[in-house]
């Protein structure tokens, strides 16, 4: 035999017998920090799973996860606030919501001498954050509050400094409760604040409130939670002061049993129902329905029905609340809209 | 009190504020040290230098890829900004008065200036937006553009320090002044410019926005030039503005060790520039 | 003796191995003007419809609303040149003394060392900076709000609620981070000036502080450059003052206020600009940003260059100065 055909047979079976590695399948994508504690853990969780598939996210605000994935500069966002009709339009092509999980917006306080839990109503929170409500000790804040020794400081309010989902839910909030909000601050991703310090992240303003006496803000559940963060309850619709918790987060997206728009974009602040929470709100991943790159797109979907089943029940532990079943059902069948 | 005793007075009062104000400016980087030491040094353990992050709350995440991450950086930043550098530099020291070299210099002044976060912005619409993904290449890019104008001034002033009997000699024994810049003053001025380069990247080791647009950073360990890469700055600020302790702590130990890089690149170049002056008197 | 290697060719076509020369580290040379025509090019591309909607009231606008499109950023000029010139302010005169300290007053050899150590304070990354002053700074300054007296609490200059994070905290911070900066090329500049201008002073009797006066007089021109050149680096300065200075686009006169700068905001809103005006109203800034910057370390340089070119010092070997203005990370 020819001493080149014998290289390429011995080639070929060793080819057979090692056959290369499976190429990285490395998947970018931005948006909200809401989610973030828990859309790391399935990220690892899944690579556990699937080594070859790579998902690196970073948490850069519900804003700049809608902007990237306009820019196609990233293969899928997160937003806990629905891309509005007009960002839709300026997307390269449709694109899918996918609620993940149900989280909580809390507000957090820091007032020095008060451990305990302060209850909050809708109007309040809005003039608080509106500036009109500005000492601790006003009022209306006490009639809520009845043996609660409030102090006479000035409250610092505490928002974002980037463009955010978390701010989106909580203005959505407030603008059901309070006209005013609705018509002076409006709802968005990133708004006019009257006054206040800006932070960037949840966890900028989670730690600037910890560090802050007389502070408020609001974050989502978890960064609460870890931080070891006072928040307070809130009146519900139906006049309950509840506390945010995975219970009453779970009980708001029992609103919309049966009532699920096909796309996903929908609001469940201030939803109808006893012991509901009512700062409660799904949280999306955006998928182009037609994404250039197949086998990213093949790896997301994938990764979607997984976290969709096994991926929920890491909810409980980083304090979201797990998606009802009849979302999971239907999501699973969009899936099927996108294009591989 | 006499004019003269007055006068000597006031010269004492004046040389003794000069003294305090080096104080006042040693004071806080004393601070800064010694808190760096302090938080840094506890968290610097094998799993940071090793690691991979890992998700919130879990620990033992560390920083390895950022490390590399930086590296890669410096190395990309450095194969566009040297050859660009030195060459420009040469250019405008072979050619000084002409106006094209006037324009040079200026412009290498001008990009010198600019504000690194308005270089990131710029690196994002040319290098990240056309091939719409985030990039190591395109971090490299924007380092690199920052680096530029330290290499072109450094090697231009070097340029111009060769004696010119060095020039003249080679002239003399028929070099072209072409051969004559490549071949022998350059290569005299070799081990300043070297120096120089040090300077350039120990400055943008620290560099942090012009790579929030452009490196993206990674969560994953990746050495490849088309997909993001981690770096140690944007994840030591990643990290600072977390409310996990965890995070917190690996933010101090990877400021240690950033300063620790940055400052050896320094004395490093320091001590070179020392020697070098010492050889050429 | 060994001569050099010579390459054949050039006995054959000397001219042309000049010309190809000139050409070729031209071209590359050119790369740099390259660089700089695009910079601003993209910048005014990127703005152009932010500067036609709103041209010069963009600048006096003080509301910065992304939900409704109106944009104006007076709260950020405002807030990036309070930051700097009161950093300059600061850090000026502290800059010039260490000069004068390590160039006339200090013995030969502190000098090295203390120059060394100055130096060093321009190695730290501006990310570290913010670290310190997050985590150091903004809680001494929150004790210190909170211990002042009443009456000095309402003048408004301290006015508003003890957050921590401010101008005051950016102020302090940006002031360390351009002592180096001015103080080494201060240095310079007195090393610039002639022996025989202190040796006159002297020998007519003067003070040591005299002296000093009458060198920093003649050097006065590349003093002020140095100083400008602190002001460039301060007016860049992103990621240490965007910790610190509480990002809200509100301008105020007290150093407790929680403010915001040009750098700053660009830093926390460029990847999320989701309409185009607003992005083109984000890259304003950078242009203005940009374009200042520019000026102020031109004018800067000419000030310095002008000292040294008139006297006929030597320049020195290069020595690893902090590199100017856009250490602003």
């Amino acid at each position: 035999m020819r001493f080149s055909r014998l290289l390429i047979t011995a080639g070929a079976l060793a080819a057979l017998a090692f056959p290369a590695p499976a190429q990285t399948n490395r998947i970018n994508g931005a948006g909200a920090t809401f989610p973030y504690p828990i859309y790391s853990k399935w990220f690892t969780e899944y690579n556990k799973l699937h080594p070859e598939v790579e998902i690196n996210y970073q948490s850069i605000g519900s804003g700049g996860g809608i902007r990237q994935l306009t820019n196609r500069t990233v293969f899928f966002g997160a937003t806990d606030g629905p891309m509005t009709k007009d960002q839709l339009l300026a997307a390269a092509g449709p694109v899918l919501h996918l609620p993940t999980v149900l989280g909580a917006v809390v507000p957090v306080y820091n007032i020095t001498g008060v451990d305990a839990e302060l209850k909050f109503t809708g109007p309040v929170l809005a003039d608080i954050f509106m500036g009109k409500i500005a000492k601790w000790n006003d009022p209306a804040i006490v009639k809520l509050n009845p043996g609660v020794n409030l102090p006479g400081n000035d409250i610092t309010i505490v928002h974002r400094s980037d463009g955010s989902g978390t701010t989106y839910i909580f203005a959505d909030y407030l603008g059901k409760v309070s006209p005013e909000w609705k018509k002076t601050v409006g709802i968005a991703t990133s708004l006019n604040w009257p006054g206040g310090v800006g932070a960037k992240g949840n966890e900028g303003v989670a730690g600037l409130v910890k560090q802050t006496p007389g502070a408020i803000g609001y974050v989502e559940l978890i960064y609460a939670l870890q931080n070891k963060i006072d928040f307070g309850s809130v009146q519900n619709l139906a006049g309950e002061f509840v506390r945010a918790s995975l219970d009453s987060v779970t009980k708001a997206a029992a609103a919309t049993k049966g009532k699920m728009p096909p796309d996903f974009r929908v609001s469940i602040t201030n939803a109808p129902g006893a012991g509901v929470y009512p700062i409660s709100s799904f949280t999306w991943l955006l998928y182009y329905q037609n994404p250039k790159d197949k086998r990213a797109g093949k790896a997301m979907v994938d990764f979607m029905r997984w976290a969709l089943a096994d991926g929920q029940k890491y909810c409980a532990d980083l304090g979201y609340a797990p998606l009802p079943a009849e979302v999971v059902a239907m999501e699973m069948e969009a899936l099927k809209k996108i294009r591989l | 009190m006499n004019r003269g005793a007055r006068r000597r007075a006031i010269s004492a009062v004046f040389s003794a504020a000069c003294a305090a104000s080096v104080l006042l400016a040693l004071l806080p980087l004393a601070l800064i040290l010694f808190y760096l030491l302090q938080k840094g040094i506890g968290a610097l353990e094998w799993s940071f230098l090793f690691h991979n992050p890992k998700p919130v709350g879990e620990p033992g995440g560390g920083f390895a890829n950022a490390i590399v991450g930086t590296l890669v950086l410096l190395g990309l930043a450095a194969v566009f900004a040297v050859p660009v550098g030195v060459i420009a530099g040469l250019y405008v020291a072979e050619y000084r008065g002409t106006r094209f070299a006037n324009w040079v210099r200026f412009a290498a002044d001008a990009l010198n200036g600019v504000p690194s976060i308005v270089v990131g912005i710029f690196a994002y619409s040319v290098a990240v937006m056309p091939v719409r993904r985030f990039s190591a290449l395109a971090g490299g890019f924007a380092l690199g553009v920052m680096m530029i104008p330290i290499i072109a001034r450094t090697t231009e002033e070097l340029l111009r320090l060769v004696p010119e009997s060095l020039r003249d000699g080679a002239l003399a024994l028929g070099a072209t002044r072409a051969k004559a810049a490549w071949s022998v003053v350059l290569p005299a001025a070799l081990p300043g410019i070297l120096t120089g380069i040090l300077v350039a990247l120990a400055r943008i080791a620290g560099e942090t926005a012009p790579l929030l647009f452009t490196a993206f950073g990674n969560r994953f360990f990746s050495t490849r030039l088309d997909q993001p890469i981690a770096a140690l700055t944007v994840q030591i600020y990643t990290y600072a503005v977390s409310p996990y302790e965890d995070w917190h702590r690996q933010a101090w130990a990877g400021a240690f060790l950033l300063v620790v890089v940055v400052f050896v690149l320094s004395v490093i170049a320091r001590l070179a520039t020392r020697r070098l002056e010492r050889m050429h008197g | 003796m060994s001569s050099p290697k010579l390459p054949l060719f050039r006995r054959r076509r000397p001219r042309a191995d000049d010309a190809f020369f000139r050409v070729a580290t031209g071209a590359v040379a050119a790369v740099v003007i390259l660089l700089a025509a695009a910079i601003a090019f993209e910048l005014l591309r990127n703005s152009k419809l932010s500067i036609a909607k709103f041209g010069l009231k963009f600048w006096t606008g003080t509301i910065w609303d992304p939900v409704s499109g109106e944009f104006g950023a007076y709260p950020f000029l405002w807030g990036t040149l309070y930051s700097s010139i009161l950093a300059l302010l600061v850090a000026g005169p502290i800059a010039i003394g260490i000069a004068v300290f390590i160039s006339e007053l200090a013995p030969h050899w502190m000098r090295r060392p203390l120059a060394f150590l100055t130096e060093l304070l321009a190695a730290i990354p501006s990310i570290v900076y913010g670290l310190w002053g997050v985590f150091v700074l903004v809680p001494l300054i929150r004790r210190l709000e909170v211990g002042m007296p009443e009456s000095i609490r309402k003048l408004p200059i301290f006015s508003g609620p003890p957050v921590g994070v401010g101008m005051l905290a950016a102020v302090m911070i940006l002031s360390i981070m351009v002592i180096p900066f001015s103080s080494a090329v201060a240095r310079e500049v007195l090393r610039a000036v002639p022996g025989s201008q202190r040796e006159a002073a002297y020998a007519l009797g003067a003070t040591r502080f005299e002296a000093i006066r009458a060198v920093l007089f003649h050097g006065r021109t590349g003093v002020i450059g140095a100083l400008l050149l602190g002001l460039g680096r301060a007016l860049g300065e992103t990621m240490a003052v965007t910790m610190v200075i509480g990002n809200n686009p509100k301008a105020s006169l007290s150093l407790f206020a929680p403010q915001h700068t040009m750098a700053a905001v660009l830093a926390n809103e460029f990847t999320e600009a989701a309409d185009d005006l607003y992005l083109n109203a984000l890259v304003e800034i950078g242009l203005v940003l940009f374009v200042v910057t520019l000026i102020v370390n031109a004018l800067s340089r000419l000030l310095i260059w002008s000292l040294e070119s008139g006297s006929r010092v030597k320049p020195r070997a290069a020595e690893p100065v902090p590199a100017t203005g856009s250490e602003a990370a």
